[in-house]
């Protein structure tokens, strides 16, 4: 077990290395260099900026010199000093800027994700089980409904009902006094009320796809032959059921853990964008509209980072889940 | 058969005769049957999947749609009416006032002000009465790019500039939103065909690679799909399409578009196609051609591709819904196809706007447009996967 | 045989699968009993009702099959008021996931599944699957499970059960899965044990082996074994009583000797021609046979006699016309086919 994680966590190596690559290029791509776009900025803006401090900026981020030595000085500052660059637009450090909605992130993807699975499971199962009945057609439909309707139209539609109906603004995470505010218990419990609307938009989709998921693997398996012979141990359907197949037909979503997450944070990036929630969303398209490479870079590092991590867990819930995987040397 | 039979050279004894006969009566009784053909029974299979079948229809409808936009559109997506703004859908009536039925027409609306909420609203007139009419003039415009002509499906001529005939009402400028959505299906749904086929190309060369050469090719190949993969796709698309530069005209960013998204799109192709590749490469037919001395192209090309075409074409049905839905998210943010270009994902931008999404919530239509094609394709994707395999139980 | 000895009693068993494309006979009347302490070999070829028989006396047909009509007596004796009190049960009247037929299924009937491979899940330790099989009918806690579970693999002869009992089935050889499978069968004392082609996949050795542990395990624990198989040499060798099935139908049934000396039946007869046999004399050397066509359309049964198209020694205007009448040609001895009315 312990080779075996040890195995992923190499192999991790240079799949982030990788996405670091691409973050970088992510980076260089917009023409110019950013240095005199942002020295321009600030001129316009009537500050005045001394030549010295050009250079040095010029120096840390190794301006001007070959693309790999930029490349190198750019991530080992976010290995040894933790330093991520400088936005552009906010005139601040990029980390500064992002830990908080990378959080926010990763808590909105991982409570939907852990949502969905708990509405589709118990579904999913039904429906294999009582296949062709009527509420299996009719749980068909809502999920084939969910895998049709994009996450953030659902988010409109709320939206407009919200504001019409009952006169209420969904948007945002927290509430108007908590949004700048330290972390408190209070802010936490403000944001828990918020966060249910964007969790259950979210997880429609993954409550769709989940549902299918469980709904065929356990019909594949229900007529294997262990079925069979636990049934005719004399063993009653319901625990034969939850006991045998379902335990098999759920390995895909340890499986797919990894997936999911990447999924689920390209959902939640398009509904954060539309309910204005304090996530990574729409702070990325801004800095990517605005050309502000770094923050932009740095999201693009971080989610593929996250996801990455998120398949190393995943493998390793698998092999525990697994014995076939686990015991395999 | 019969003449592959020795012929006895002396008169059969009566009980070769009746053990004859039963080999014939036998044998004949698969010869009578009728063998259909595969695709034959592809097609009885996907027609009695119901919903694949409606779904088909609307599908060619939608792109009968796309192709002749012009036609179907009753005015120029970028006309405004300027007096109409956030009208809503115009009603159809089919019982005028005095209660008498007459062909579908529509009142005069005039626009006013609600005592009450103080909101913009539109009042029917029922005194002036328009009535709905194919086929009519309307503006200029070539058939395919071709044929010059003003025909369109069907408008309200006798109506001329004072009212409109808005089927999913108009937006904060004015202009006819079926009009919008019926030339944003062109960009739209062809930008899933096009999508798809350059994954497709790409899936399948390195698809059949990794499947048919296997080892550290395959490998390779596996990795770099599973890295692709690893990336959140939103944010990589957005990173992408923000690199387009602004000024590229819309053909171009319309082609941009559409390799950033096969970038992705090729990597589910290339585990269809080596999955069915594998599986395929282990069956007795393909050793059998192997063992008569076909050559590996001849193999390739006569007895894989056609075994897995069905799988291919169901495999790619499915995957177009992914591209539609990707391009309606990166315009609606901005970052995909830009106005004046019009497709469901641009249309959608309005529905940003809170005012225009509480004053008219009909903005919304091109995104039910979105729901209904990709419901449409997954459904038609479903039947042709379960009619791929005909000979599957 | 007296009386009391009757174990399962099985008349015009009829098991009908209702599918998209008509209605397949799997069971089209099937009638035999089942002694205590018999062996019986039920034999035919692939999709003849053999497997079918077995789940519908287990009652785990599969969707969309049902029993349509007859009876499966079941004759339970009662351990706990002293011997001889017998309670007379159809297993067909029962509903399949109730707890009466539950309480007979496993305790009292028990199968040997065909792939030993496939019939253990193979994310439970095997321990784990043996004892949930004990503690299901008997009132053992864990421990006591475990125990007994170590005790019924070693009977089953398997090598180190009590450091192996922890072992995932994919650790484990066919052999040893199926002896794995026959303990988990056997844990609660059947009083059948119904064993479906339990040595096909594995290989002849194998086979061997376990065909002598069934045998040995019959001998000390006395439950009667329906053995299903085509294969006639495993018949000879295990078997006292052979039932032979053609299309959802029993066409014959006798002792195992009158079976291979002398069958009655045209198909019986075409499949021990089929078989080579060891032993034959040089002289009386010839060719096997193959019964020829193949099994007609499971949709589309035959008139009259359901072989008459494959049988060589058919009269025209009767094997197509009328159903073969039920003989009992010698005692014990029964066949279904005009050549003996």
């Amino acid at each position: 077990m312990l080779v075996y994680i040890a195995r992923r966590v190499l192999l991790m190596i240079p799949t982030i290395f990788l996405i670091s690559i691409i973050s970088f290029v992510a980076i260089q791509l917009p023409p110019g260099d950013f240095m005199t776009s942002y020295v321009a900025g600030l001129r316009t803006m009537g500050e005045n900026i001394e030549q010295e401090a050009i250079d040095n900026l010029r120096e840390r981020y190794g301006l001007g010199q070959p693309v790999y030595v930029q490349y190198i000085k750019w991530i080992s500052g976010i290995i040894l000093r933790g330093d991520w660059g400088q936005s552009m637009e906010w005139q601040k450090p990029v980390k500064d800027l992002i830990g908080e909605r990378i959080l926010l992130t990763v808590v909105l993807s991982l409570v939907s994700l852990l949502v969905s699975w708990f509405i589709a499971i118990p579904i999913g199962v039904y429906s294999a089980t009582h296949q062709y009945s009527i509420l299996d057609y009719v749980m068909s439909i809502i999920s084939f409904i969910g895998v049709g309707v994009p996450g953030f139209l659902l988010a409109l539609i709320i939206m407009y009902f919200a504001q019409t109906r009952l006169n209420l603004n969904v948007g945002g995470l927290f509430s108007q006094e908590y949004i700048n505010a330290p972390w408190s218990v209070e802010r936490v419990i403000d944001m828990l009320k918020h966060l249910w609307i964007p969790v259950l938009i979210l997880a429609v989709e993954g409550t769709a796809g989940g549902i299918r998921t469980t709904r065929a693997n356990l019909l594949d398996e229900l007529n294997k032959p262990y079925v069979e012979l636990a049934r005719a141990k004399g063993l009653s359907e319901w625990k034969l059921i939850w006991k045998y197949p379902v335990r098999i037909a759920l390995n895909p979503f340890f499986s797919t853990v990894g997936w999911s997450l990447a999924s689920l944070i390209s959902g939640a990036t398009l509904i954060s964008v539309v309910l204005s929630l304090q996530t990574t969303g729409p702070m990325q398209l801004r800095a990517l509209t605005s050309q502000d490479m770094y923050l932009a870079g740095s999201f693009l590092l971080i989610l593929s980072v996250l996801t990455v991590i998120g398949t190393l867990i995943s493998d390793i819930l698998l092999a525990w889940v697994d014995p076939r995987i686990r015991l395999e040397k | 058969m019969t003449d592959a039979r020795p012929i006895p050279d002396q008169t059969p004894t009566p009980d070769q005769v009746e053990s004859q006969a039963l080999d014939d009566e036998i044998l004949s009784g698969g010869e009578n049957v009728y063998v259909a053909p595969p695709w034959k029974l592809m097609w009885w299979r996907f027609r009695k999947h119901k919903m694949a079948m409606v779904s088909a229809v609307i599908l060619i409808l939608f792109y009968f749609t796309a192709i002749f936009c012009e036609f179907v559109a009753p005015y120029d997506p970028d006309a405004s009416f300027i007096q109409y703004k956030y009208a809503p859908p115009t009603k159809i009536h089919i019982r005028d006032a005095e209660g008498n039925f007459r062909a579908p027409f529509i009142y005069q609306t005039q626009r006013g002000i609600d005592p009450q909420t103080l909101q913009i609203g539109y009042v029917e007139d029922t005194t002036t009465r328009y009535t709905i009419r194919f086929f009519v003039p309307g503006f200029e415009y070539k058939l395919l790019g071709l044929i010059p002509t003003n025909i369109h499906l069907f408008g309200v001529p006798e109506a001329g500039e004072k009212q409109g005939v808005f089927l999913f009402g108009a937006d904060r400028l004015g202009r006819d939103m079926f009009s919008r959505i019926a030339y944003g299906a062109r960009l739209s749904l062809s930008l899933g065909l096009v999508g798809v086929f350059i994954s497709l190309v790409l899936g399948v060369i390195l698809g059949g690679i990794s499947g048919y050469f296997g080892g550290w090719v395959d490998t390779l190949v596996q990795r770099t799909i599973e890295f692709i993969r690893t990336i959140p796709t939103i944010p990589l698309w957005m990173t992408l399409s923000a690199a387009l530069p602004v000024d590229w005209p819309i053909t171009r960013v319309y082609f941009g578009i559409t390799v950033i998204l096969s970038l992705v799109g090729w990597t589910f192709m290339a585990r269809v196609v080596r999955g069915r590749f594998l599986a395929m490469r282990e069956e007795d037919f393909v050793l059998a051609a192997r063992l008569n001395g076909a050559t590996e192209m001849r193999i390739i090309l006569r007895h894989m591709v056609p075994s897995f075409l069905s799988y291919i074409i169901a495999a790619l049905t499915l995957a177009i819904p992914g591209m539609i839905l990707a391009e309606t998210g990166l315009s609606f943010l901005g970052l995909g196809l830009r106005p004046p270009a019009i497709s469901w994902g641009v249309l959608l931008q309005e529905a940003m706007n809170l005012r225009s999404l509480v004053l008219s919530p009909w903005v919304l239509t091109p995104g039910f447009a979105v729901v209904i094609s990709v419901l449409a394709f997954n459904f038609v994707g479903d039947g042709l996967r379960d009619a791929a395999d005909p000979y599957a139980r | 045989m007296k009386q009391d000895q009757l174990l399962i009693a099985i008349k015009n068993l009829k098991t009908y699968f209702f599918l998209d494309e008509g209605t397949v006979r799997a069971l089209d009347g099937v009638d035999f009993d089942i002694w205590r302490g018999q062996t019986i070999g039920v034999v035919g070829e692939s999709g003849c009702g053999k497997s079918v028989t077995a789940r519908s006396i287990l009652r785990i047909v599969p969707r969309p099959g049902r029993i349509v009509d007859g009876t499966i007596t079941f004759y339970r004796r009662l351990h706990d008021n002293g011997a001889g009190q017998i309670e007379e049960i159809d297993l067909t009247k029962l509903d399949p996931t109730g707890p009466e037929m539950r309480n007979i299924r496993g305790a009292e009937i028990a199968l040997v599944p065909q792939e030993p491979m496939a019939s253990l899940s193979p994310v439970h330790t095997i321990g784990n699957q043996i004892c949930e099989a004990i503690m299901l009918h008997q009132k053992v806690g864990k421990e006591e499970a475990r125990v007994k579970a170590i005790e019924m693999l070693d009977r089953a002869g398997f090598p180190q059960p009590k450091q192996r009992i922890d072992s995932y089935p994919h650790q484990l050889s066919g052999g040893l899965r199926q002896r794995a499978v026959i303990a988990m069968g056997l844990s609660c004392h059947p009083s059948l044990l119904i064993a479906d082609e339990p040595t096909t996949a594995l290989d002849v050795t194998t086979e061997a082996q376990i065909l002598r542990l069934m045998r040995s395990l019959q001998h000390d624990l006395g439950m009667a074994i329906m053995f299903i198989t085509h294969n006639l040499g495993v018949v000879a060798q295990m078997c006292e009583d052979v039932v032979v099935m053609y299309m959802g139908r029993i066409v014959e049934e006798a002792p195992v000797d009158d079976i291979f000396h002398n069958p009655k039946h045209p198909y019986t007869q075409a499949l021990l021609r089929s078989i080579p046999r060891l032993g034959q004399k040089t002289k009386e050397r010839r060719q096997l046979e193959s019964i020829r066509g193949t099994v007609p359309d499971p949709y589309t049964r035959p008139r009259g006699c359901a072989f008459h198209p494959r049988c060589t020694q058919r009269i025209r205007g009767v094997c197509d016309q009328t159903e073969p009448p039920w003989l009992e040609v010698e005692p014990g001895h029964k066949v279904r086919c005009v050549l003996y009315g």
